[in-house]
């Protein structure tokens, strides 16, 4: 994943917020034009919506594996959990470090960095294939402002 | 700034009830449209599970609450999850944090975790936070 600009809004701060059933009147800004709007500690994910290659979004022209006319849009056979991000992939762990905070008015950039791997023997037998990635998010003057680190896990078929 | 020692407990109603709207609208807040989250036929017909279920990052966001609420966003240093089990629509979540080790510095460092309605855990994250 790269995002080139990651503009930190008011609005989506507050759409986010409301998404997660969060309150808190700082995150209101957009509303009531008070104070420096802080980011949920979450919040980073929603770079996604700036991230143009980002599979889980639908694209524009292009068929889409949700259901319309059929269950899927996508050719029947290997579909399965993880959509976009390929075979069964499992989001396993999140990890956040927070340099400074973040408010509205920053504009981050990111860039992703493959991180350790390692593997474990599932319960069923088969083995979880861990494997980290790492996101620096940076501000304009390119100062870390979070380091996010996602844990994904694969699972492998039990021999036989 | 929120002074707190070791073994101080702070528990939160993250929801009575998550919904299949409120998945919708973490869908649209976070970019993260997969059908799985919103699309019931996609999910109960293609991807063979009984419902539509919360993303795990939509769990990690309101559980984030219970910091947020006793520190103030921007009192947050840290914050990792766990996912451990799915949230599906009807379940009621609890947010439980207990303070662990408060350092010199004043940093307080945090284990919380997530219950649905049968007590079961379905995260578990850790955080530090500044305090004092």
């Amino acid at each position: 994943m790269a995002v080139e600009r990651f503009p930190i809004e008011a609005g989506h701060i507050m759409c986010f917020a409301r998404a997660i059933g969060d309150a808190n009147p700082a995150y209101y800004g957009a509303l009531t034009g008070d104070g420096a709007v802080p980011a949920p500690p979450t919040f980073v994910q929603a770079s996604a919506q700036f991230d143009p290659g980002y599979p889980l979004r639908p694209k524009i022209g292009e068929p889409w594996f949700g259901s319309g006319r059929e269950a899927t849009g996508r050719p029947q056979g290997g579909a399965g959990s993880g959509g976009g991000s390929g075979g069964t992939g499992l989001h396993a762990e999140q990890h956040y470090t927070y340099h400074r905070p973040l408010r509205a008015g920053d504009v981050l950039h990111a860039t992703t960095k493959p991180g350790e791997r390692w593997e474990k023997q599932g319960r069923r037998g088969g083995t979880l294939v861990f494997s980290e990635m790492v996101t620096e998010y940076r501000d304009e003057r390119g100062e870390l402002v979070v380091t996010a680190r996602t844990v994904g896990v694969q699972t492998e078929k039990v021999p036989g | 700034m929120t002074t707190v020692k070791a073994g101080d407990v702070k528990e939160l109603v993250l929801t009575e009830e998550v919904t299949r709207t409120q998945l919708v609208q973490y869908s649209g807040a976070s970019g993260d449209y997969n059908p799985l989250h919103s699309d019931e036929r996609y999910a109960t017909e293609v991807a063979g599970f009984p419902s539509v279920f919360a993303h795990g990052m939509l769990t990690m966001g309101m559980t984030g609450r219970v910091i947020t609420d006793w520190f103030g966003p921007e009192a947050v240093l840290s914050y990792g999850a766990r996912f451990v089990a799915q949230v599906w629509p009807g379940d009621r979540l609890v947010a439980t944090a207990t303070v662990g080790t408060v350092r010199d510095d004043g940093v307080a460092e945090l284990t919380i975790s997530t219950t649905n309605q049968s007590g079961d855990v379905v995260l578990s994250a850790t955080a530090t936070v500044r305090t004092g």
